[in-house]
This record gives structure tokens, sequence and C-alpha cells, in this order.
């Protein structure tokens, strides 16, 4: 097994599809020679040929039509937005088109995408390069949403979501591209997408996450140990479909939970995971479920980002909240 | 001191361009060069199906007021612009219309009865038979120009000698999309047809509110591909311009706007009122340059028609809108349980929970 940071393991999946399907394509603004702005993509222009890994020009509406309209007819493209904020001007052609195309047609075509982007904070990047948007695709019916947190998950979802004949809104945490390495096989496997991961096992408290939070709740979840509270981390890995089968298995354990997520706090994915919590597991809990949340504010400027994300001690306090109850 | 090196003039300039016809409003050839080479049947076959597109579309208007139909856009003057340009593809060349192109695809193949039956809001209207080569229409103002220029690419990638046509109105050549996916089609040499239906109108806001370009044709040359401008009541001149575009795309020649010159009679969709924007002088002026009227006289001219011809077909037109929307009425309703399954290739579970609400 090969040891390798989350962007290697992008790399290598889109690699691995890229040999075995002729008809899996990438493209997007600036992929090709250089390999993107983050080189997510480095290597694969020169292994396959500028036929099948090409820039386009800088237009992500026309980059997501291009993508539906060769995916109804038979190829597999893996369409690049730059960064997350680029994805409202491709929002029409994702999130209504690609995404009703199967409803659309009653069947008789689909979209068999992959809509890669970077995103997440903690990096002082540029306003508009960081966002959470995962909400804005999570709302939209017809498009699975992943966010993988590991190199061993990000290679294992990818090459799910290139295989699947839905369209899938791949989100890569900026932050973890490069935080760490770990073991990833060669060669192809697959994570399933819509099942989640029980990351920390624990008896008393549910810290539910997904993407660079889930590190953050695994340290959190360390400084509690410390307290004697053993806290579960669930990790979700993919947002739609959301596996609440294992978050009412922990619960059930545990009896309490929070959700943690970079994006602002107001309607978002820990929203809908704490609305089906009650749905389906309302007689398990002891507290009220609590999200830990950016505030409902624009993504802000770098000077405050640190203070403005999830910490340790707010997930702590929350944790602390719940128990207190 | 620097020497100034040239005179030449820095300024982009462009020019009016004329738009090709055919027949003149008399039905005589006026520009036997650009006469599309169409047999006798052919040209038979043509006039047939504006006849029956026009009327199709007055059924479908009462339809609509019937409660029969739902959402419809009416045709009638554009069946030159809508008629001309399919005929001129082949089976295999790729269609993605607007919400108007509903003739387009029926006369691609797409059956009659699946058109209504997209109209009345049911999925089955969308589903394209394999061997029928075109998208369901857009909603989207400018959204299929962007399917079209994937499909196209599609067809390139593959080496395949097919050409995707996409449709959109002057409104539309004003859409983001419009410019990407020409600028896109001019970046990589694509054989894709955009055809603008320059009816005067986008809903209410005339083509003089819509934009200061010279002509929608004019818009193909920041994007690097051909631009050609046609008078859109005068189908030979719509299909020879198509033919020649679609021809360039099959020989690796790139792309092509084509703007049509075009009238719609009827108001934009069955909710507004013509009289609160346009004149009846407007209306008196275009009347005599009606497709129907101008290449029946060519035809008849040449012994290819007559008034009996079109009574005939009228009846057609009739019989089998009446048969087909009698089969769309008879399709099964759609359930919410075949909708929620049509969201994903296997249903998820939580969407499999939300089924049994309906159940
Ligand atoms: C993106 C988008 N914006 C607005 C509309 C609403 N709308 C429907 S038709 C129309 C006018 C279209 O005019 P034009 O492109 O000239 O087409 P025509 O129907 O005249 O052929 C508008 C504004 C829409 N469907 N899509």
């Amino acid at each position: 097994m090969a040891q390798m940071n989350m962007k290697e393991a992008i790399r290598d999946a889109m690699r691995v599809e890229l040999k075995r399907d002729t008809n899996v394509l990438l493209f997007g603004e600036d992929v090709g020679k250089v390999g993107g702005v983050f080189r997510a993509t480095e290597g694969l222009q020169a292994e396959f040929g500028e036929d099948r890994v090409f820039d386009t020009p800088l237009a992500e509406s026309a980059i997501g039509g291009l993508a539906v309209g060769m995916g109804i007819q038979g190829f597999r493209p893996i369409a690049e937005i730059q960064f997350v904020g680029f994805i409202y001007e491709a929002m029409d052609q994702m999130f209504i088109q690609a995404a009703r195309m199967r409803y659309r047609s009653g069947g008789r075509y689909n979209s068999p995408i992959v809509f890669r982007t970077p995103f997440g904070g903690g990096v002082k990047a540029a306003e508009l390069h960081t966002d959470s948007l995962e909400g804005l695709a999570v709302q939209t019916p017809g498009i699975k949403v992943v966010i993988p947190s590991n190199p061993y998950d990000a290679k294992g979802l990818l090459i799910s979501a290139i295989r699947d004949n839905d369209p899938v809104f791949f989100m890569e945490h900026l932050n973890l591209y490069h935080a760490f390495r770990a073991e990833v096989p060669e060669g192809e496997y697959t994570v399933e997408i819509g099942k989640a991961n029980v990351v920390r096992e624990g008896s008393d408290v549910t810290i539910i996450a997904y993407g660079l939070m889930v590190h953050t709740a695994v340290k959190a979840a360390d400084e509690l140990e410390k307290q004697g509270i053993k806290a579960e981390v669930i990790d979700l890995r993919s947002l739609v479909p959301l596996d609440i089968d294992t978050i009412v298995a922990s619960i059930q354990k545990t009896n309490r939970a929070i959700v943690v997520q970079e994006a602002q706090k107001t309607s978002g994915v820990a929203a809908e995971v704490i609305a089906q919590i009650n749905e389906k597991a309302i007689l398990h809990l002891e507290a009220p479920v609590l999200r830990v949340a950016g505030p409902d504010t624009v993504y802000p400027f770098a000077q405050v980002e640190d203070a403005w994300l999830p910490s340790v001690a707010r997930i702590s306090a929350a944790v602390q909240k719940v128990l207190d109850f | 001191m620097s020497k100034v090196l040239s005179k030449l003039p820095y300024e982009v300039q462009t020019e009016p361009v004329t738009p090709l016809s055919v027949l003149s409003l008399d039905g005589e050839v006026v520009n036997p060069d650009e006469m599309p080479e169409l047999t006798d049947d052919q040209l038979k076959e043509i006039m047939y199906r504006m006849v029956f597109t026009r009327t199709w579309d007055d059924r479908a208007v009462n339809l609509g007021r019937q409660g029969r139909l739902g959402f419809y856009a009416p045709v009638s003057g554009q069946e030159a612009a809508m008629i001309g340009s399919e005929y001129a593809l082949n089976k295999d060349d790729f269609i993605c219309p607007g919400y108007r192109d509903i003739p387009q695809l029926v006369w691609h193949g797409l059956p009659l009865y699946q058109a209504f039956l997209y109209s009345r809001g049911h999925q089955h209207g969308g589903q394209i038979p394999e061997d029928v080569h075109v998208l369901m229409p857009q909603i989207i103002i400018g959204a299929q120009i962007l399917h079209a220029t994937g499909v196209a690419m599609a067809f390139k990638k593959k080496n395949e000698k097919r050409v995707a046509i996409t449709y959109t109105g002057d409104g539309g050549s004003s859409e983001g999309d419009f410019y990407e996916g020409m600028n896109f089609a001019g970046a990589f040499k694509l054989p894709v047809i955009y055809v603008v239906q320059n009816n005067g109108y986008a809903i209410t806001t005339p083509y003089a509110k819509q934009t200061a370009a010279l002509s929608v044709a004019h818009k193909a040359l920041a994007a690097g591909i051909k631009g050609v401008q046609v008078d859109g009541m005068d189908v030979l001149a719509v299909i020879k311009a198509v033919r020649d575009a679609a021809e360039r795309g099959r020989n690796g020649e790139g792309a092509t706007l084509i703007e049509l010159l075009t009238y719609r009679y009827r108001a934009h969709s069955m909710a507004d009122d013509t009289t609160k924007y346009r004149t009846k002088d407007e209306e008196a002026e275009w009347a005599p340059k009606d497709p129907l009227i101008r290449f029946g006289k060519y035809l008849e001219s040449k012994g290819l028609w007559s008034e009996e011809d079109t009574a005939r077909v009228k009846e057609e037109a009739k019989a089998t809108v009446n048969e087909q929307i009698k089969k769309a009425e008879a399709v099964e309703k759609m359930t919410v349980e075949g909708l929620i399954d049509s969201m994903f290739e296997t249903t998820p579970q939580h969407l499999e929970e939300q089924k049994a609400d309906f159940q």
C-alpha cells in the first residue's frame, strides 16, 4: 500500500478511472498542463492526452452544460469547478439540468457526471474560495453530495462517484488536501456512497460531522476523554444519501448527540440531520441535539476565520451542554 | 519621440448584413444560386409538413383553451424556420430545443402524443424513443445551447459525422449561456449549429430593446464562429443555410450561428395579449411574408401543389391531432411513487421511506 495525502488519493482515483474506462473525461479551468490550481489533476493530461483531459475556456455554466451534453452521449465527465464560490455560475447546469435529467426524461437520459470542487475554510484564501455551500446542493433533488475526510475514503468515494450513473457533487476540503498521509490501496476499490463511518467509538455522546470537522470532532473527543467523557464520532462521508441508520444506532447507544458543520447555522445539513433524528430516534434522546456551526454571516475575510470556524472548544462546550441537560 | 507606425483603423468595424432569401414574396426564385437541391417529392413533403404544423398549432391552441393541453407556446408564422431547419438535418443529428421548438422534435421522430404528454406535464413526454435524437424542450432559456455544445463535442470525440443543433429566440441570445456556448464551440471547433429564431419579441420586449447589436448574427464574430442571417419566412433559404452549416460541421469546419428573421402570429404563450405591444401595421407588414403562402405559390407555379392539397392535409392533420391527443389522454397518470423513483438510478432509502407517505 502507498502513503498518500488526500489530494494524491483524489488524483489516483481519477487516474484509475481514466485508465479503466475511455468514456471518462476530465475537464475544467486549468486542469491540463499544470494540473489545476491545487495540482489535483497534475500529470493526468500528460498520461491520458488532451483528448481526455483538457482545459476549457473560463465559463462555469458552459463547463456544467458541456458535461450534461456529453453525459447524454455516453461519456462520463469529471467536471472541475475551480473554487466553490464559482458554483453559483454553474448552478443551473449542475443543480437544475444535470440533477433533473433523469426525471425530465422519464429515465431515458441520465447525468453520469462528477462535479468536483474544492471548498472549506481555515486556509486564509481569497473571498468566495472556501465557503461551505453543500447546503445548496443538499436542497436539490436528484444529485448526490459527497465530502470525504481522509485519503482512503476520498479515493474510494471518488471512484464510486465516477461510476455512478447519477450526478455527484464531490466537495474536497482545501484544508485536507495536504493535511496528512495515510495508507491508500493501489488500483481500484470503492467506498460506498451513502454509508457513514464510525471513526471513533464511544458511549456517552455522538458527535456527527463531515469533512474537516471530523478531525476537529476527533480532537474534541480526545480532550473530552481526559475528563472521562467517551464521545462517539461519526463521519457522514455523504450528505445525500444520508446514512441515518448509522446515526440512529449510535444515538440508541449514547442517547445524546451534537452535529458539527462549518457552514452557517441556519437550515443547513446539521438542521437536516437533527430533523431526521427527531423523526427516527426521539425516544432515545436524553437531551436536545445541538448544532455547532458558523454564524449566519457571510464567510469572513481571513482575519477572523479561525475564530469563526467551529473549534475544539466550541464542540466540547456543546457536548458539556447536552450532558448537563 | 516615437513614430506612428500605421494609420490602420483601430476601432473594430462591422457592417449590416442582408438576409439570405431564395423566394420572393410572389414565390419566384430570386436567388437561384442559393436554391437547395430538392426533388419534387421533397418539395411537396416540406409543404405537407408546414400545412400540417399550422393546423396542429391551431388545434393545440384550442386544446389548450379546453384544458386538454398544459403549457404550449404557439408556432404559427415560424413554420419555415422550424420545419426547414429540421428538414436540412440527417436523422442522426441531435436537436436541443427550447420550449417552442416542438415541431422540430416531432418531425425528427418524437411521437406527437408524447409532445402532448410533455405539454400536459407527464414524464413520458420526455421519454424519447431510442432512435430519436433529441432532448425534451428546455424551459431555462439558454441552457440547451450548452447541452448542444456538449453533444457536439461528444460527436467530435467519437469521430461521428453528426451535428448538434439548438434553438433559442432573440431574447435567448442575450443570455450568458448563449455566449458561453458559442465561445466553447469556437475554441473547440465543434460541429454545432446555433439557430436564433428572431421573431421580433421576447414575450413582449421588442428586439430593439433586447440588444444594440447590428444583428443577432453579428454575435458570432466575438466567438470566432460563422454567423449568417437568413429570411426565416422562406423555407428554401432556411434549408440552404442549415444544410451549409451542417456540412461545415461534418467537415470539421466548426460551428455556425444562424439568425432566422421570422414572426410569430400569436402571442408568446397562451397567456399574453399581443394588442398591448404590437401594431396592426406591423402585423400587416408580415402577413404577405407568410411561409405557407409564399412557398405554396412557388409549388403551384411548378404544378406541385393546389388548394385541394392544402385542404386534404388540413383534414389529415386534424384527424391525427385528435387521435394523438386521445392517445395521450389514455396514458396512465403519473404517480408520486413513479416520480420519486425517477430521481436516482437506484432509489435511496430516504426516498423509499418518503414513498410510503403516498401509498
Ligand atoms: C432563464 C430564463 N429567464 C426567463 C424566462 C422566462 N421567459 C420565458 S420565454 C421568455 C422570452 C423568450 O424570448 P425569445 O428568446 O425571443 O423566444 P421566443 O419565445 O420569442 O421565440 C422569457 C423571458 C425563462 N424561461 N428562462
